[in-house]
């Protein structure tokens, strides 16, 4: 099945990730099932779909957590599939997963030193820490608090700042406005356009499909495992009929 | 008692304890704890009032006995400090596999147990040392430096053929793979020492220092004077140090930790020899203090020490430490005090212990949700 193509844009910008006919399963369920996505040097690109679409899977593929049944992914034009997770990280794609995940029993300060564990540049890593404090002045606020003792958007924060302590290529975001208020889920999007013009690629899975194709470039829509229609981010939220078909509007 | 048993929980009769391998959080229960009628309120007041009761009359049979004889109680007390310092040692190797995997590692007591014997044979067969000389002395901790190495090595080899395969498993599958870890380690006892105790010379002499009729041990001396420096070490290593920081994250977060570039495996592994170091440690102190080996040592004070370690809050550092001093110290009372019960009411009077602490705190002395884990 080919995917329904929106509208060709032209991509500029490297390639940097590069995903071929990807299939994951679990067990003997297929979660993801062929699956050809890319995201260029500079672009913020989303992947979008409902709830159970395969879109975690897909990242935490990339990541490393979980091993391809068949395909293959690139990043810079290395082989990153079938390598471990810590390897992709020392290449450079940081991911804030799905759920948080941050370090509960440990405090904010200490969460985004972990962030930042396979970097030797003392220097480096002090300027990271004080921009993402800039760009989340609440986590300088709770700095040695326990980040489990947070709110949900405190630690979402934190998910999103420990990511980009790692300096990362490619930052990673799964669904970052989960169960957040809407001024919150402003703010992260806000954030997002700010990271990528501080030089970050950026690759964001939204169920809260409008938002991130408001500050996409382009948009991946997968349904059931399978790729179902890609394009310019601007032009999908601008198709009603698109939007009413697949994004829920 | 009629409890009635849910199939993924195992029941621990010797111990008094429920273990629930259900989800990724193995929790540890005491048997009065799976009570649930509605009279729970009145039945615990009554309950805590019996449990003070019995603080009470434990703190007078020890003011009774300490009055009594107060050189018997002082000389008790330090040998239960030099047994406690051994448990402690081995309770932390209990301690930071649960904190990291949450496996009780069932082995760990053989591993200790292999540890001795490894020491007897290298310290008297293949090194010749005798008794007390500088030599003797600089060979003893040549031994106790190999038989860390050799006791770490066999537990990072256990986890990597035995558990690292189960690690998506449920909890059972590691859990009985640890109990035949600890059958082959056992095994390998009786191959190195034979199925009878054996008696070895030691290097630290015999008697003490005298301060009037109380005498502080040699061997108590060396004990303290090798455990304080190991966990002195041990904090160190989890608390400063980068590979320390990645224990702390895997044992919260193992997929948490890996997208922050942690290698997950190694940092399991570098656990595993820490915990097989201090095992491999009580091993030697073990045979320099009783000079015996036997092939089942470990299953006794294996025990002990795993009881030392829930005691203490599992998973928690400081509470193995805490939990094994006070089990060595409450073990050499009743075993040793003119009014004590005696060497073999031993277990039955830790257990007991064990079973009131998990009744009123079942998360143990330190096992607070707020305190690290590692
Ligand atoms: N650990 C798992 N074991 C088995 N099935 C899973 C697991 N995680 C996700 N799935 C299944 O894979 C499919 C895709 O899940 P996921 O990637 O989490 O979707 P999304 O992130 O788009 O909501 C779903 O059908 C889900 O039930
Ligand atoms: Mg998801």
């Amino acid at each position: 099945m080919t995917a329904l193509n929106v509208e060709s844009t032209d991509r500029n910008g490297e390639l940097m990730l590069d995903v071929k006919d990807l299939a994951v399963y679990y067990g003997n369920i297929a979660a993801v099932k062929g699956l050809s996505l890319t995201v260029h040097k500079g672009e913020i690109v989303t992947l979008i779909g409902s709830n159970g679409a395969g879109k975690s899977t897909t990242l935490r593929t990339i990541s490393g957590l979980l091993k391809p049944r068949t395909g293959t992914i690139d990043f810079n034009g290395q082989r990153i599939s079938g390598r471990e997770g810590h390897e992709v990280v020392a290449l450079g794609i940081c991911q804030s997963p799905e759920g948080r995940r941050i370090f509960p029993r440990m405090t904010v300060s200490e969460n985004l030193d972990l962030g930042a564990f396979l970097r030797r540049d003392t220097d480096g890593i002090a300027a990271d820490r004080a921009r993402v404090l800039d760009l989340f002045p609440r986590l300088a606020d709770r700095i040695n608090q326990k980040a489990g003792t947070m709110s949900g958007g405190e630690q979402q924060m934190l998910a999103v700042g420990r990511a980009l302590m790692g300096s990362p290529q490619l930052l990673v975001l799964d669904e970052p406005s989960m169960g957040l208020a809407p001024v919150l889920v402003d703010l992260i999007f806000d954030t997002i356009e700010t990271i990528r013009e501080q030089g970050t690629t950026v690759l964001v899975v939204e169920q809260n499909a409008l938002a991130a194709l408001r500050v996409a470039d382009y948009a991946y829509v997968l349904e059931s495992g399978v790729l179902k229609m890609q394009g310019d981010a601007k032009k999908m939220a601008e198709n009603d009929d698109i939007v009413k078909a697949y994004l829920g509007g | 008692m009629g409890h009635n048993v849910p199939p993924d929980l195992l029941f621990f009769p010797s111990e008094g304890v429920f273990i629930s391998t259900k989800g990724r959080h193995m929790t540890i229960t005491a048997v009065e704890k799976a009570d649930n009628r509605p009279t729970l309120l009145r039945r615990e007041k009554i309950e805590r009032v019996l449990a003070y009761g019995l603080l009470v009359a434990a703190a007078i049979w020890l003011l009774w006995n300490a009055i009594g004889a107060p050189v018997q109680f002082a000389n008790v007390t330090l040998g239960g400090i030099r047994t406690g310092a051994i448990y402690a040692l081995v309770a932390l190797g209990y301690t930071l596999v649960y904190g990291i995997i949450e496996l009780i590692n069932f082995a760990h007591g053989d591993l200790f147990m292999l540890g001795s014997v490894f020491s007897a044979l290298i310290l008297v067969n293949f090194f010749g040392a005798g008794t007390g000389s500088p030599k003797d002395w600089a060979l003893m901790i040549l031994t106790l430096i190999i038989v860390m190495a050799m006791c770490a090595g066999m537990n990072v080899a256990a986890e990597f053929i035995g558990y690292r395969r189960l690690r998506r498993a449920p909890k059972l599958a590691p859990l009985i793979t640890a109990v035949g870890i600890s059958f082959i380690f056992q095994w390998l006892g009786i191959v190195l020492n034979g199925s009878a105790p054996k008696s070895w010379p030691k290097v630290i002499p015999n008697g003490g220092i005298h301060f009037g009729d109380v005498i502080l041990d040699y061997s108590t001396i060396v004990v303290i004077a090798v455990t304080l420096p190991l966990l002195g070490l041990m904090t160190y290593l989890v608390q400063q140090t980068r590979q320390g920081k990645a224990m702390r994250a895997t044992a919260q977060d193992q997929d948490a930790a890996r997208l922050m570039g942690i290698n997950v495996n190694r940092t399991i592994s570098f656990t595993f020899g820490l915990g097989g170091a201090m095992a491999g440690a009580a091993g030697l102190l073990y045979l320099e203090t009783f000079g015996t080996t036997r092939y089942d040592a470990g299953f006794q004070l294996g025990l002990m020490a795993f009881t030392a370690a829930v005691l203490g809050g599992i998973g928690n550092l400081k509470g193995a430490v805490v939990g094994g001093f006070i089990i060595g110290v409450i073990q050499a009372w009743n075993d040793g005090l003119p009014h004590g019960l005696g060497q073999q009411w031993s277990q039955s009077v830790v257990f007991t212990i064990l079973i009131l602490l998990m009744v009123f705190k079942p998360e143990g002395l330190y096992g607070k949700p707020t305190v690290e884990k590692v």
